[in-house]
């Protein structure tokens, strides 16, 4: 068992010039969990593409079991038992959950797919957890968590020997990763190498056995697990500790001050109950609560986006009931979106950063005439500096930025217009600590300057640290506010799961 | 995100001055040039100014009439009604010119242009509020159309008179240059200004990338989606208006053969046909470029079969060069 | 059961609204419900169907083919050149036209895999090459058809037609093909999300070849049905075979953005504009007033197809 599994060698590898990976030397063996941890840009994910065969290193060997290989696809990747599970999830959607698990690894007998693998789908979906996921079901009415959950399940069905997981658990909740993470034991156990990817620190301390700390796509260190404390390789990952990630507690709003957003009885459809809830001038409100109960929903329907909402929503007053996003900017009402998923919703990745910039103040130029150094121009770059973006040029295309700065540009599109209320939804999904820091600062600081933040996030930790109140939501209605010293990971996991009806928190 | 995202475009290694969209004008310029050099070696009249002043007042009906098809590319969509828009504004200029009454005579240019619109509005409301493919419903209008134009005309000629204005814009000259070129060349500077330096033109570039983003950046959408499938039908029949000047004369199915002129115009000179990406200039010269290319053509005197074969061969590799050298877009 | 009717529903109202529309011609059909008129129903049906059966295959992988017309006239064409003879130049002759139509769709998906241009833009143009090539072979409709083989394929056994069991065949053949092999999963699985099935393995690119020169291979069946029922070759017939088998595939529930649908609601598709164009003809209308009724009729159905729009109650569901 001691052979080295998987093993790079003096790997690098550059896109269009820009290095990703420098001269990487790295090994991870059979039977371990492996965590790999670094900010963006630190080339995590470049070396996972390597080993998955998406893309080819320009110099250095990988090689596995002593042989070096050279994988063209993932197809061929997958051949040699590497499977790889990317955030960017691998599901068809218009299949199957039972075919999209087939197709990834198809027996046939005389040309037809066999019918028993079907049963072994159906066994590896009831290993992870996934009892209650029909065969049958097509994956794209399935949610977020759900898929994460078919997509785990299609990997293990592939019986790998090298099993990468790229984010793979970023959407479950805490019984659900604990599931999962027992179907790992009991992989490592059969002699499985894994490759681990994740945010959420406790994670990689409750299942990784070593971990590698990457940096500018250079391999830092690796170690045992516990050899290291967090701080130590939140040190190694960024160069600064965990206390600076949060600003300091700012001084409660008095109860007395007028709501900025008041929401009232707000229903729609059935994912809707009945939700009350309001912010302050100056609060940061948390929205939190497991994936899917509502969350998401009531910004949508505070934004416009959905049909058929009943209750009130009103902002200083003024009804926004059946208004939509261009009436909504507008500045008298001054609200603003930051959507859930950054590429698809909150930027246009093949524009240049300057026109997703301009993207929501557009509608306010004058005679529909633009004025390419006007007011709002001159704003942006004010932004820019306060945002502290790091960019190339403004007229490269916004994918060319790392994830952290794609979301100051979703931000300054939004903060060009001055909103008085601002809505995020989980703006800090995937974004390095560094960004993340920079972030709640600039929340900390709109807060402060009179605006009301409404802040939805699956992170724990910033509903705790950075809301002066949090509301919990189950199934579709706020089950429980939190605020001030009720505040705790204990009271917001209880709230969570709405611990007064024990069991079935999720169906 | 981690890196997987940032690196989904990679910096590109031609010159700054040389973007994808110079680099489609230049290809199809290159392609004008050697079709004119080309032409020349078999029939030597084929570098005189008349006969280059020529091709460019044909090349306006197809460059007007292109103008609005990429605008509707541009947004992600495709407008397949420019065939019977065409045939019908046709039809209705020139019966409503030839009317004994003269108010109605009067109008008939107006009346055309409105027919134009209000195939684009059908178009729009069939795309925006019933979310129907562009692809099918525009294809449906069309079809509705045509049996318009037939049950008004019967089986015959429409009878009627062309506007002297639409003649004379079609065929007349200002300072030796058609003024079927000169009305083109003003309709581009107004389109280009339009699409640079409008709200309007920078909504259409960001709806035909992401739809989702425009919408909740807090555009009106269904207004950019309306405003451009009715330009394009007013484009569609303002370049008829020329044609019927041009050709003196309205019939049933005079607009079919302009189809895949009009985007393969659009198409090889840069504009992506999954929109949000392109450049008039492009469209200018491509229109030019299929202009000459169906001219050398004849002037050949191929039999249509092959011409059709020529014409479709040569697209197809101007399109695969696109493709091929373009790494990072699709046409 | 309920969550796959959910999943077939515009299959399934497709369905309903054909057996509608079917009985309406059958009712005011001079002839009525005869095996005749059911036979030519089914033959001219039949045709459209495989157009829209081709149209369908190049749809499922995210495609669109506006050349199917243009190939269904090329093989009519090369068909009334070699359909004729001995039973075995014939059947040689069958293998020849449909290698022709396979080598089309292999051309355009070429094109579009490995030269990277857009679908619709390469059909555009391939289109205008493949019938120019049909119009040089053949300037004007003619040549000669084995009318023995003609009589066999285009009348009825027993009260049934033979073009209807003809393409049942094909569509129970292809239902298992598609539902059943790994090749018939994977084009659903790239038309679904051509990402995802890279990552899952999937040979993407050979897959999508496979959806062109199927579609290649079920156009030239359709050119070969063509020139049963007309006895000649005719170069002219493309367009509307174009345009009718994207109209069949919409009605039929085949979703243009790709991974959704089935040969069975191209060809529902298929029969509903065949019906209406037929009822159209017995309507009483005068026959100026057609074309533009059934111009406003197909309009006025992919609408109500659309109709589920508006129970849409996220408007992000309507930008995609």
């Amino acid at each position: 068992m001691a052979d080295r599994y998987v093993e790079l060698k003096s790997v690098s590898k550059s896109y269009g010039g820009v290095p990703a990976l420098t001269k990487v030397d790295f090994r991870c063996e059979p039977g371990r969990v492996h965590a790999i941890l670094g900010e963006n840009g630190a080339g995590k994910s470049t070396l996972m593409k390597l080993l998955a065969g998406v893309i080819q290193p320009d110099s250095g060997t990988i090689s596995i079991g002593g042989q070096t290989v050279r994988f063209s696809s993932p197809r061929d990747a997958a051949k040699q038992g590497t499977v790889c599970m990317f955030q960017e999830l691998s599901l068809m959607p218009h299949l199957s959950v039972g075919d999209n698990i087939v197709l990834a690894a198809p027996r046939t007998r005389m040309g037809l797919v066999e019918r028993g693998v079907y049963q072994e789908a159906r066994e590896a979906l009831d290993l992870v957890g996934a009892r209650s996921i029909p065969l049958g079901a097509r994956v794209s009415g399935l949610s977020l968590s759900e898929r994460q959950l078919v997509e785990i399940a299609k990997a293990v069905f592939r019986k790998p020997k090298l099993l990468i997981l790229d984010e793979a658990t970023s959407a479950l909740t805490s019984e659900l990763v604990e599931t999962v993470f027992g179907v790992l034991r009991m992989l490592k156990a059969q002699g499985v190498a894994i490759l681990f990817i994740s945010h959420r620190m406790h994670e990689v301390d409750a299942i990784a056995d070593r971990i590698s700390v990457f940096r500018n796509g250079r391999h830092i260190e690796t170690f045992d697990v516990g050899a290291r404390t967090t701080d130590q390789i939140v040190g190694l990952m960024i160069g600064r500790s965990l206390e600076e990630l949060f600003p300091p507690r700012r001084p409660p709003v008095p109860d007395t001050t007028p709501a900025v957003l008041d929401v009232s009885d707000v229903s729609w459809q059935s994912q809707l109950v009945n939700v009350s809830l309001a912010a302050r001038a100056g609060e940061i409100v948390g929205l939190g609560g497991l994936d899917a109960q509502g969350q998401q929903q009531i910004m949508h329907a505070v934004f416009g986006v959905l049909r058929g909402v009943t209750g009130r929503i009103e902002l200083n007053g003024k009804r926004l009931n059946g208004l939509k996003p261009p009436r909504l900017k507008q500045s008298d009402i001054g609200l603003a979106l930051v959507p859930e998923d950054r590429k698809t919703e909150g930027l246009i990745p093949s524009m240049s950063v300057a026109q997703n910039m301009r993207l929501a103040a557009l509608g306010r130029a004058p005679f529909g005439l633009l004025d390419l150094n006007g007011n709002s121009d001159a704003r942006l770059r004010q932004l820019i500096e306060r945002l502290a973006l790091t960019y190339g040029s403004l007229e490269d295309p916004v994918a060319t930025l790392s994830g952290g700065n794609q979301q100051k540009v979703v931000l300054a599109k939004w903060l060009v217009l001055s909103p008085k209320c601002l809505l995020l939804m989980d703006p800090t999904r995937g974004i390095d600590l560094g960004t993340k820091a920079q972030i709640y600062r600039l929340l900390t600081d709109l807060a402060a300057e009179g605006m009301a933040v409404i802040l939805q996030s699956t992170d724990y930790e910033e509903l705790i640290h950075l809301c002066d109140r949090v509301y919990v939501f189950y199934r579709g209605s706020v089950a429980k506010e939190l605020k001030g010293d009720q505040l705790s990971a204990d009271a917001l996991i209880a709230a969570s799961m709405n611990v007064h009806l024990h069991a079935g928190a999720r169906a | 995100m981690t890196d997987a995202t940032e690196r989904t475009v990679t910096p590109r290694k031609s010159p700054p001055w040389l973007n994808r969209d110079r680099m489609s004008v230049l290809l199809i310029a290159l392609g004008c040039v050697a079709l004119l050099l080309g032409g020349s070696l078999l029939y030597p009249g084929f570098l005189k100014p008349g006969y280059l002043l020529q091709q460019l007042q044909i090349a306006a009906f197809l460059g007007i009439i292109a103008t609005g098809a990429m605008m509707v590319i541009l947004l992600g969509e495709i407008d397949l009604s420019v065939p019977w828009t065409i045939t019908g504004t046709a039809i209705v200029v020139i019966s409503a010119s030839g009317s004994s009454n003269p108010l109605i005579a009067s109008l008939a240019i107006p009346l055309g242009l409105c027919l134009g619109m209000a195939v684009g509005l059908l178009n729009a409301i069939g795309v925006a509020v019933f979310r129907v493919p562009a692809m099918v419903w525009t294809l449906a209008v069309n079809a509705m159309l045509l049996g318009a134009a037939v049950f008004y005309t019967g089986n015959s000629r429409p009878n009627g008179e062309v506007p002297w204005l639409a003649t004379q814009a079609a065929t007349g000259r200002s300072f030796g240059i058609p003024n079927a070129f000169l009305v083109w060349a003003v309709l581009a500077a107004i389109t280009v200004w339009m699409l640079k330096r409008t709200v309007y033109g920078n909504y259409l570039y960001a709806l035909g990338n992401s739809r989702r983003a425009v919408f909740l950046a807090g555009a009106r959408v269904h207004l950019v989606t309306v405003a451009t499938f009715v330009l394009a039908g007013l484009f569609s029949s303002f370049g008829a208006i020329l044609l019927l000047g041009y050709t003196n004369q309205a019939y049933q199915g005079m607009g079919d053969p302009y189809l895949m002129p009009v985007i393969s115009a659009v198409v090889i000179g840069g504009t992506s046909i999954q929109g949000g990406r392109g450049n008039y200039v492009g469209t200018f010269v491509g229109a030019i470029f299929i202009t000459l290319l169906s001219s050398i053509l004849s002037v050949m005197q191929m039999p249509p079969a092959a011409r059709q074969i020529i014409f479709g061969a040569i697209i197809l590799v101007m399109l695969l060069i696109h493709g091929l050298t373009d790494k990072n877009g699709d046409i | 059961m309920t969550t796959r009717l959910r999943q077939n529903a515009r299959e399934a109202i497709a369905a309903l609204a054909l057996v509608v529309l079917f009985t309406g011609y059958i009712a005011i059909h001079p002839r009525g419900f005869s095996t005749y008129v059911v036979t030519i129903w089914s033959n001219e049906g039949t045709l459209l169907g495989l157009a829209a059966i081709a149209q369908f295959f190049v749809v499922l992988v995210k495609g669109i083919d506006l050349s199917v017309g243009s190939v269904v006239a090329l093989t009519n064409v090369v068909a009334s050149f070699v359909l004729n003879g001995s039973p075995t130049s014939i059947a040689l002759g069958m293998v020849a036209v449909l290698a022709v139509g396979v080598a089309c769709g292999l051309v355009n998906g070429i094109a579009v895999v490995h030269g990277r241009v857009q679908p619709i833009v390469t059909t555009l143009a391939t289109g205008g090459m493949f019938s120019g090539i049909a119009l040089l072979l053949r300037p004007t409709p003619g040549g000669s058809i084995d009318e023995t083989m003609s009589d066999a394929l285009t009348y009825a056994v027993a009260g049934i037609p033979v073009s209807a069991i003809v393409l049942v065949v094909v569509l129970v053949a292809l239902l298992v093909l598609l539902r059943r092999t790994t090749v018939g999963l994977g084009l659903y699985g790239v038309g679904s999300s051509e990402q995802s099935a890279y990552m899952t393995g999937l040979r993407v690119n050979r897959l999508k070849l496979v959806a062109y020169s199927s579609s290649g291979f079920v156009a030239a069946l359709a050119g070969i049905y063509v020139s049963m029922v007309t006895l000649t070759g005719d170069p002219n017939i493309g367009p509307s075979y174009t345009l009718n088998s994207i109209a069949a595939v919409v009605l039929g529930g085949v979703a243009l953005s790709g991974g959704v649908g089935s040969p069975i609601g191209a060809v529902i598709g298929a029969l509903i504009l065949k019906t209406i164009s037929s009822l159209m003809f017995f309507s009483g209308l005068p026959p100026l007033a057609q074309p533009f009724f059934e111009g406003l009729i197909l309009a006025t159905a992919i609408a109500l197809g659309a109709l589920g729009v508006f129970r849409v109650r996220s408007r992000l569901e309507l930008y995609r």
